[in-house]
């Protein structure tokens, strides 16, 4: 898929070599475009260094951090300490690693399940909805078909409807289908993103030059040819921005997967980790808030560690949206 | 009063959608004035065969002391699996069932319906009538105020799986260390709640924002009767009778001097308020010393519990705080609803009720609640008191007559819009209460009942 | 029929595309199988619903637009509608221009360490919705939170952050710390898209650092700012998971219906009204094309 294609406008390396092994000589011509597009020709600025304005983004890193400071210290605690301590810095035994340990056997081990079932969610929903709105976007950025505009209108309309209202409908039909309670049931409505294809389509629009697209055909290239073999590669960049959309979009998603499924085997990370939130609030069940902060401090660093992962590649993509409205 | 019943109590948290239209009317003219069945149309013995034949059983439940009797109840019949999953608490459990109903398939055999919510359920035609099964007979098994909450409509939809007898559980460390008496009345209590918090500015008599449970239960155990349904589809609502006008009094003075800790129930600033003192009082089911001993472990020793407070002294009155039980669906086969019935005889009024005890389960059978081994049985988690006597005294003291309306969780739903207005300080409860009312009419005149005063 | 559609539009557009044919649908077509299942299906359903009328006693029956007239004179609509118009006047502007400032000051080169700034801001962006709401709800507490650690610490008394007052302002906050970081890197990737030669210029110019931001800047990131701007009204007026789960904490402060779609929420879930639910999802669908359009419009003709 698009992701092992190579990354030609990563503005943290040199393009060059990349622009160079393009198919097809029109390249030649995006090449300095493309390498303008990525700020490498700027001159560096030199700037002197603000210790101001370095206070002022200290600041709002703070801001930005503090919660999840306050997350990382109170899932060592246990949940004794937890109702009685100051909430910003450590107290009680250090229960981290008991923490965890509990999170991964409490209920038999559903959460391990869970963070399985995200994970599929992840891969199918995210991967199989990236790929749907690149080719999407692509055609209706490349090809002039009939009902196009209209085609465009709808999907962009369709951003609008309030998907929390649609879930009721959207349960019942799919129960005519026999979908809810399985895996589809989370995966299908995952499919689509109409803003994602909105990204596709005004990256494609910029970043391949329809000369290039011409120079194919008359070479005799299908278009499907074209797209993988070409066209694919100069979108990469967007791929991965709207990959990356997706992978949060999917990971975060709750309230659908919590109409649609009744059995906690199906359940992702988001869902589960609530249901034991609301645990707390059954007589004869536990309050588990230590599980539900530890749960959720190990639900955001697999995200966080495929950030710092895809770093490299996902600001690259992220101007995609910014290009032409 | 933050509260929840057994399960946790569903509330303003309630949420409850369901499907209607044909199917209701259907089950309301099936239901209309109908008396418990003369004779059942399945005998004892046809249930007998369907356990020997065997089913899997999915149950519904976040109930987590159920799996005993469970377990039980698989030992005896080797061919029947009883399935537990836990689809959610309270509001997403009635979600995902109503869901379920409404779309036709996916209901589990057996679920958890609290007694509040089983109007709702039953008027909708989801629930098998379990008079069909006999199970009228097992009637003096009960104590009549649970028995009166699974009989709907001349129906009966659930056996009584536990009673939520409500009781006062204070921290007697808490009044020993301001010297304050355990108030026996409301009024002593709202003496109680002044003294305490006067004592200490971060103590209080009770954590409070307003809570629809809780107050149907005060209502409750004042004598009032908000809620009653006659026939098939006529409502009557008065939300400023005796009783209510009681709760309204005692409680208007208690938010207006501030004596109410503003934390919302099952928070987490409301287990440790629970924990470190800051609360000193809650009034609730008989089900709140199972959440008490594994939600504040730290306070072993410290707390105790009375009997609920009255308006006179030495008045019996006292009211149910939640409880429910398992009711079987009608989409379930003709098979596997004869297994769901002899599953929930047991459970309830056989061998299953001392398996439940065991659990923790508070009992809804007189003949348990009598047992001198019930009686004293010494909790450790309250200093060895022999609590159960305070509860069956309440179980004995609920006063008869309540009922619920066929759209409760709607009404617990609106509940923070109207009367938790009060809580703001934007309007009186008297008002709040009024405004209830108001929305409950409104709501029953649009689903076509006929609502009177 | 192809010649005649390249003739009778501009030229440039012709140029810039295959010849007008089918083949474009086979890239469409996936997309818009599972956009059939998953979305207009369920709103073709919507739209259905919201003709009809259903009670507990009595039966469903068609009802026109007699549920539409009904919200559109309901005070409980307006008051939700107006709810999150105030609440999207207010938090949009904040979040944005939080944002483009953190933006601009990565691009100044004038931070020290800017590569951890730039990290440590985006990453409340991969923390669930539910995860955050639950998160800063704690938080919020004034007896036994954070704020009543603060209180306690400092001897003062902070205003409750989830009191009726407050409580949008606290969700404004949740939803500005979730999304700063995100639009924070979608403008500095713009800006970075800014040919260096325009800089030199403006260097030779001697423009000040201010104006370089006014005129080379700005009118860089504009059309990143349109589309940030549309998707965060349109995420304004969907608020729904944030107040929903801190309902358990202020039940009194955020009623059942605080936004529009908590309204269709509740009407659908707690009051078994699914009609009126499907005809407050399709005005504010309707109310939000709107205001999107009108926005796009706007940041379209500044553009020009």
């Amino acid at each position: 898929m698009a992701i092992t294609t190579s990354f030609t406008s990563n503005p943290e390396a040199p393009p060059a070599g990349a622009n160079r092994t393009a198919p097809s000589p029109v390249a030649a011509h995006v090449a300095p475009k493309r390498m303008r597009a990525s700020g490498l020709l700027r001159s560096p600025r030199k700037g002197r260094k603000s210790i101001l304005l370095t206070a002022v983004m200290a600041l709002l890193m703070v801001y930005s951090l503090l919660p999840l400071f306050w997350l990382a210290v109170n899932s060592t605690k246990t949940q004794g300490a937890l109702f009685s301590s100051f909430g910003l810095w450590f107290s009680g035994p250090f229960a981290l690693w008991d923490n965890i340990a509990t999170v991964f056997t409490y209920d038999d081990g559903l959460f391990a399940r869970w963070l399985g079932n995200t994970l599929m969610y992840v891969v199918v929903g995210a991967g199989g909805s990236t790929l749907l709105a690149t080719l999407a976007g692509y055609g209706l950025a490349k090809f002039d078909f009939p009902g196009r505009k209209a085609t465009f209108a709808i999907i962009l309309g369709a951003v609008a409807v309030p998907g929390t209202a649609l879930a009721v409908p959207t349960f019942l039909l799919f129960s005519q289908l026999g979908l809810t309670n399985t895996p589809w049931a989370v995966i299908i409505p995952s499919l689509i993103t109409p803003f994602g294809l909105y990204l596709m389509w005004s990256y494609a629009q910029e970043s391949i030059p329809t000369e290039l697209l011409e120079a194919a055909r008359m070479d005799g290239a299908g278009e499907f040819r074209t797209f993988f073999t070409i066209s694919l590669r100069l979108l990469s960049p967007g791929v991965v921005s709207v990959l990356l959309l997706e992978i949060v979009g999917t990971w975060n998603n709750y309230f659908l997967p919590l109409i649609m499924l009744s059995d906690p085997k199906w359940y992702p990370l988001t869902v589960g980790l609530n249901q034991w939130s609301e645990q707390a609030n059954t007589a004869g069940g536990e309050a588990v808030f230590n599980l539900v902060i530890t749960g959720s401090l190990l639900t955001i660093i697999p995200i966080i560690i495929a950030f710092l992962f895809l770093q490299r590649f996902w600001q690259s993509g992220l101007a995609a949206g910014s290009v032409k409205q | 009063m933050s509260s929840t019943s057994r399960w946790r109590r569903s509330l303003k948290k309630t949420t409850v959608i369901g499907a209607v239209g044909l199917a209701v009317i259907a089950g309301l003219t099936g239901c209309a004035g109908a008396t418990p069945a003369a004779a059942p149309e399945t005998s004892a013995a046809d249930m007998k065969a369907a356990v020997d034949k065997g089913a899997d059983l999915t149950l519904w439940t976040w109930s987590t002391n159920v799996q005993n009797a469970v377990d039980a109840f698989e030992k005896l019949h080797p061919k029947v699996k009883i399935e537990i999953v836990n689809v959610g608490t309270g509001a997403a459990h009635y979600t995902k069932l109503e869901n379920a109903i409404k779309a036709g398939s996916g209901a589990p055999d057996l679920a958890t319906i609290e007694y509040s919510a089983l109007p709702q359920f039953a008027l909708k035609d989801a629930l098998v009538d379990l008079n069909k099964f006999g199970f009228d007979k097992l009637e003096k098994q009960f104590t009549a105020s649970t028995w009166n909450n699974v009989n709907v409509n001349g129906g009966l939809y659930e056996l009584p799986h536990n009673a939520a007898p409500m009781a006062l559980f204070y921290n007697k460390t808490v009044f020993d260390k301001y010297g304050v008496d355990v108030p026996t009345t409301w009024d002593e209590y709202a003496d109680a709640a002044a003294k305490l918090h006067a004592a200490n500015p971060d103590t209080y008599i009770a954590a409070d924002t307003g809570d629809a449970g809780t107050t149907t239960s005060m209502i409750w155990a004042a004598g009032g009767h908000p809620f009653s349904t006659t026939g098939d589809s006529t409502v009557k609502i008065d939300l400023a009778d005796k009783g209510t006008k009681k709760v309204a009094d005692l409680w208007t003075p208690l938010i207006n001097d501030k004596l109410l800790l503003p934390a919302a129930g099952w928070s987490t600033e409301w287990y440790q308020g629970l924990a470190n003192g800051n609360i000193a009082t809650l009034t609730a089911g008989a089900w709140m010393a199972g959440t008490l001993a594994s939600g504040v472990p730290t306070g072993a020793g410290q707390w105790r519990v009375a009997p609920l407070p009255t308006y006179e002294k030495g008045e019996k009155a006292s009211a149910e705080n939640g409880g429910g039980g398992y009711a079987v669906l009608k989409q379930s086969s003709t098979q596997k609803q004869l297994v769901a019935a002899a599953f929930i005889k047991f459970m309830d009024a056989g061998d299953g009720v001392q398996v439940m005890m065991k659990a923790g389960q508070f009992p809804s059978t007189v003949a348990d609640l009598d047992s001198d081994a019930f009686l004293s049985a010494k909790n450790d988690f309250f200093g060895g008191q022999e609590v159960n006597k305070v509860f069956a005294q309440s179980a004995k003291d609920v006063l008869p007559g309540w009922q619920y309306l066929p759209y409760q969780a709607y009404a617990n739903s609106v509940f923070g819009d109207t009367v938790g207005q009060a809580y703001n300080g934007s309007t009186t409860l008297s008002a709040g209460l009024l405004d209830w009312q108001s929305a409950l009419e409104d709501y029953g005149t649009q689903q076509g009942f006929t609502v009177t005063k | 029929m192809t010649t005649v559609s390249r003739i009778s539009r501009p030229l440039r557009t012709a140029a810039r595309r295959a010849k007008r044919s089918w083949i474009g649908w086979a890239f469409v077509a996936p997309f818009m199988a599972a956009f059939a299942v998953v979305i207009v299906a369920p709103l073709a359903y919507t739209v259905y619903l919201s003709l009809f009328r259903q009670k507990m006693i009595g039966g469903n029956a068609f009802v026109g637009v007699e549920n539409y007239t009904q919200q559109l004179t309901n005070p409980v609509f307006w008051d939700a509608l107006l709810r999150v118009s105030l609440y999207m006047l207010v938090q949009v502007p904040i979040m944005v221009a939080i944002a483009l400032a953190a933006a601009l000051a990565l691009d100044s080169a004038r931070l020290y360490a800017a590569r951890l700034f730039r990290l440590a801001i985006f990453l409340p962006y991969a923390v669930p919705g539910v995860v955050a709401a639950l998160m800063w709800g704690y938080m919020y507490g004034t007896h036994f939170g954070l704020i009543g650690n603060l209180d306690d610490f400092f001897g003062i008394t902070l205003p409750d952050p989830l009191s009726s007052n407050l409580v949008l302002a606290s969700i404004g906050n949740i939803m500005v710390w979730l999304t700063i970081g995100y639009n924070m890197l979608v403008f500095y990737s713009a800006l970075k898209v800014v040919p260096g030669e325009l800089y030199e210029a403006a260097e030779i110019d001697g423009a000040g650092a201010f104006r370089v931001i006014r005129a080379i800047k700005l009118p860089a990131i504009r059309p990143a700012l349109g589309v940030a701007i549309v998707f965060a009204v349109i995420g304004a007026f969907q608020l729904f998971n944030e107040p929903n789960i801190l309902k358990v904490l202020a039940p009194n402060a955020i009623s059942s219906h605080f936004t529009p779609n908590m309204y269709a929420y509740n009407l659908s879930f707690a009051g078994q009204q699914y009609n009126m639910s499907a005809t407050v999802a399709i005005l504010m669908g309707l109310i939000t094309v709107v205001v999107a359009y009108i926005i796009q419009r706007v940041a379209a003709r500044k553009e020009a």
